[in-house]
């Protein structure tokens, strides 16, 4: 029973970057901006956490450093989308590349160095309760912050009024703004947590999952979170129900080439890929499902006449 | 100073002293006066594009004037944003709503509600308003599911439950049935017998006439006229909205023999597009050469769904739902209905009806160069450029469209000046059934005028015309018979003669079409 245990404890650690750095998108997403710049931000809070967790000896100031480098890149996407109202995928497909770039720029000096681990939870007693001890009481800190993340924003944008704000600016931008509302303002701050929450995600990569610094580490995580986006039809709990699942489908194939299936294991890495794809084409057959809850202004620019 | 005093020595609610605005070279407002004593219902007219909108969204603080004052009892004020104006006592009634689709009402009305209330004490609030004001809503309904009338009562209550001395009224009758207008004047008349003052933004003259008792009348962003409307007649009115007589259309009765049914629909069925569309239900109809069809509706009852399916840009499921010219061509594509002789003039000119980057030769081509091969396409698929300049140089003469560059981009027209281009590229075709969805949405008096009587003219010479518009004066004006669509069904068409404006307003509603053939009868016999 102790293999189930850290089975799934391993799989928590594999979903929570992803369900953070959906979490984030969502509430960009929700505002009506299309980033596809996540895993540029996720890769760039990597080498920002890993490098800052270094050279400071202390795990914390790495998991800020990482937010602070994913909001940073966001703010620029930000301006370039929303003060500019350049087109929102070309700019996030660019912001990706640059994101890749700079980090391997940034990461150049850091590569093969040991880092810093932030230690897991450990609470005398507790900790040690047999079967789940571990998992509810002995995570990591980023683990629970990614839970309370999703709570926290599921209140925000359905018992809030600045939730319903943010909602009806994603709904339709004109009539928002027809009624006073700072569009733009509204849209910064969500691109900005969106950022954060990308830079984030990268940091528990480079600090928790497996603490050390590889090009281009983030390895695809970022196109599935803003996957999972769309998979959670931008409802947060849906969210999280589907970056576990993802999360548990990357383990899965990693035991299955443990034990030496015979499956090729090029083929196993591919199937969180392919489980994209296959949900994307459920969903979107359901037309009532995506028109109900996608953000209708979603990547429309926006340009306040004046 | 005492409120009485205020009050008695200064009967002015809102002034407006030499207001300026200009976007680009356009001035969209040059030193427009206006003002608004308390309990009056003051009409601001004009044509599309005078400066209607221009000048209300400077009152409600979503534009900066570039010059001039506004006072808000008699002190000058600057109202820089519609928060501003809505804690002065201004509020407004937008003419494109603005509501949320995905939202319920109670949350659209929290959001334009400044104070912080909770969304269950808001639903209550508005729900007992509406009853006080005969504008009944559902809190709890998603605007997305309802109909344009019903978003209208929520876009007044919300605006009502700001409680506003003045409230200005974007065109709030254009997406209404003769009926509903009627209780929405009832709603005014009570305001202002509370003592609140209304600006009434129209281009509907009699309406005008009905309800107001001033008139402010804006022509190229200029005033031109202060007047009482219950002084002047319709003419006069229109002559100082335009400035010039407009031409009266001309419709000349048909002539000679029923002709054949050039496009027939039947039992057409569609499924909703989207969660807010509407479905099509068991559709017929037959339009006959030399005949025009109009069909009205409120907005969002089907016509889209319906032009959709007719143009060829929604296939059938079987072929015999669109008959063109005798054959079946339900499951045929657009350009394939089209090389049977049928021409298409969707809504929305700009990304529709035109690439609105291209030019007016570029667009032309690319409507045509697949059903007019032989006169545009040289041997191998060669662009003959010669021959497109031409047609476009003998559409903008035939139509009269005014540009500013020999060949500008699409968007680069005005949107009466490209409506009047796409149509004349249509017509050039000589087709022989046209189909046309909002033939003069937003399009000035002039240029609507040219377009009816083309559309006439063409039925006349021999073609078989539909025209799907939300303007009743203009289905009046141009069809031989009309049809009502309602809810994604479609009502059998009453011949002109025997059409009223009570009768389509009624089928507009939703009364039963049995209702209408009732009267049909009644006027036939």
């Amino acid at each position: 029973m102790e293999i189930a245990q850290n089975i799934l404890l391993t799989i928590a650690t594999a979903a929570t970057p992803l369900l953070i750095a959906a979490i984030g998108e969502l509430i960009v997403e929700r505002s009506g901006v299309l980033n596809l710049g996540v895993e540029g931000m996720m890769v760039i809070g990597a080498v920002c956490g890993f490098a800052a967790a270094i050279l400071t000896g202390n795990a914390w100031i790495g998991v800020a450093a990482g937010i602070a480098g994913g909001a940073l890149l966001s703010l620029l996407f930000g301006f370039l989308t929303l003060s500019l109202a350049t087109n929102q995928v070309a700019t996030g497909l660019s912001l990706t590349l640059l994101g890749i770039g700079l980090s391997g720029l940034i990461g150049e000096g850091f590569v093969g160095k040991a880092g810093v681990r932030l230690p897991t939870l450990d609470i005398p007693v507790l900790t040690d309760i047999p079967l789940v001890g571990r998992l509810i009481f002995g995570q990591d800190p980023i683990f629970y912050m990614s839970i309370a993340l999703t709570a926290g924003v599921m209140w925000f944008l359905f018992r809030t009024r600045a939730g319903l704000t943010l909602r009806s600016i994603g709904d339709n931008h004109k009539s928002a703004h027809a009624l006073g509302i700072p569009v733009i303002r509204y849209r910064y701050l969500a691109v900005m947590f969106g950022g954060a929450c990308a830079g984030l995600a990268g940091a528990h990569l480079s600090i928790v999952y497996t603490p050390q610094w590889v090009e281009n580490m983030t390895a695809g995580r970022g196109w599935i979170a803003l996957a999972l986006v769309v998979f959670g039809s931008w409802r947060p709990w849906r969210v999280l129900a589907g970056a576990y699942l993802f999360g548990a489908v990357t383990i899965g194939q990693l035991h299955a080439q443990a034990l030496g299936f015979g499956i090729p294991s090029q083929l196993l890495s591919s199937l969180p890929y392919l489980a994209t794809i296959v949900v994307l084409v459920l969903i979107s057959r359901d037309r009532r499902l995506t028109t109900m809850n996608t953000p209708a202004s979603l990547g429309q620019p926006f340009v306040p006449d004046r | 100073m005492n409120d009485v005093g205020a009050t008695s020595s200064s009967p002015t609610l809102l002034k407006v002293e030499g207001i300026s605005k200009t976007f680009g070279e356009l001035k969209a407002n040059d030193s427009v006066n206006l003002d608004i004593v308390p309990g009056e219902i003051h009409a601001l007219l004009g044509e599309n594009g005078a400066g209607k909108s221009t000048l209300v969204k400077m009152l409600f603080g979503s534009l900066q004037p570039d010059g001039g004052t506004i006072f808000w009892k008699d002190q000058p004020v600057v109202v820089t944003n519609p928060m501003q104006a809505r804690a002065l006592g201004i509020g407004m009634v937008f003419q494109h709503f603005s509501l949320f689709d995905a939202l319920t009402t109670a949350e659209n009305i929290a959001l334009s509600l400044d104070e912080k209330i909770a969304i269950s004490t808001i639903a209550e609030r508005a729900r007992a308003l509406g009853d006080a004001y005969g504008l009944p809503l559902d809190p709890n309904s998603v605007v997305g599911d309802l109909s344009v009338g019903e978003r209208q009562r929520i876009e007044i209550v919300r605006c009502l439950l700001q409680k506003p001395e003045l409230i200005i009224l974007d065109e709030p009758t254009s997406v209404l049935t003769p009926q509903e207008a009627e209780k929405l004047f009832e709603t005014l008349f009570q305001l202002k017998s509370e003592g609140k003052s209304i600006l009434y933004i129209s281009h509907r003259l009699e309406e005008v006439q009905r309800i107001c008792d001033r008139a402010t009348v804006l022509r190229h962003g200029k005033v031109v006229a202060h007047c009482k409307p219950s002084e002047e007649t319709p003419s006069s009115l229109a002559s100082m909205m335009v400035g010039a007589d407009v031409d009266a259309v001309e419709r000349a009765s048909k002539e000679g023999p029923e002709g054949d049914a050039l496009l027939e629909i039947r039992d057409l069925n569609r499924a909703a597009a989207s969660p807010f569309a509407v479905p099509l239900t068991a559709i017929s109809l037959a339009v006959k050469a030399g005949e025009v069809i109009g069909i009205a509706g409120v907005a969002g009852n089907g016509q889209g769904e319906l032009f959709e399916a007719i143009s060829g840009e929604v296939l059938q499921k079987a072929a015999g739902e669109v008959r063109l010219r005798g054959s079946d061509v339900g499951r045929l594509g657009i350009t394939q209905r089209r090389r049977s002789g049928a021409a298409f003039v969707p809504e929305e000119r700009l990304g529709h009806g035109a690439a609105p980057t291209m030019k007016l030769s570029e667009n032309l081509l690319l409507s045509r160069y697949r059903t007019d091969a032989k006169a545009f396409l040289g041997s191998l698929g060669v662009i003959r450029n010669g021959a497109i300049t031409k047609a476009t140089k003998r559409i903008v003469e035939e139509m009269d469209v005014r540009k500013s560059a020999e060949d500008p981009e699409a968007a680069a027209l005005s949107g009466g000046n490209l409506q009047k281009f796409i149509i004349g590229r249509e017509l050039d075709r000589k087709p022989a059934v046209l189909v046309v969805n909002q033939p003069t949405w937003g399009v000035d008096a002039g240029a609507a005028a040219k377009i009816r009587q083309a559309l006439i003219e063409l039925a006349r010479s021999g073609s078989a015309v539909l025209v799907i518009s939300q303007d009743l004066d203009e289905l009046f004006e141009v069809s031989d018979a009309i049809a009502v669509m309602h809810n994604g069904k479609l009502s059998v068409p009453l011949p002109i003669a025997e059409a009223t404006y009570e009768k389509i307003g009624l089928l507009m509603g939703g009364a039963e079409p049995g209702h209408a053939s009732h009267g049909v009868e009644l006027g036939a016999s």
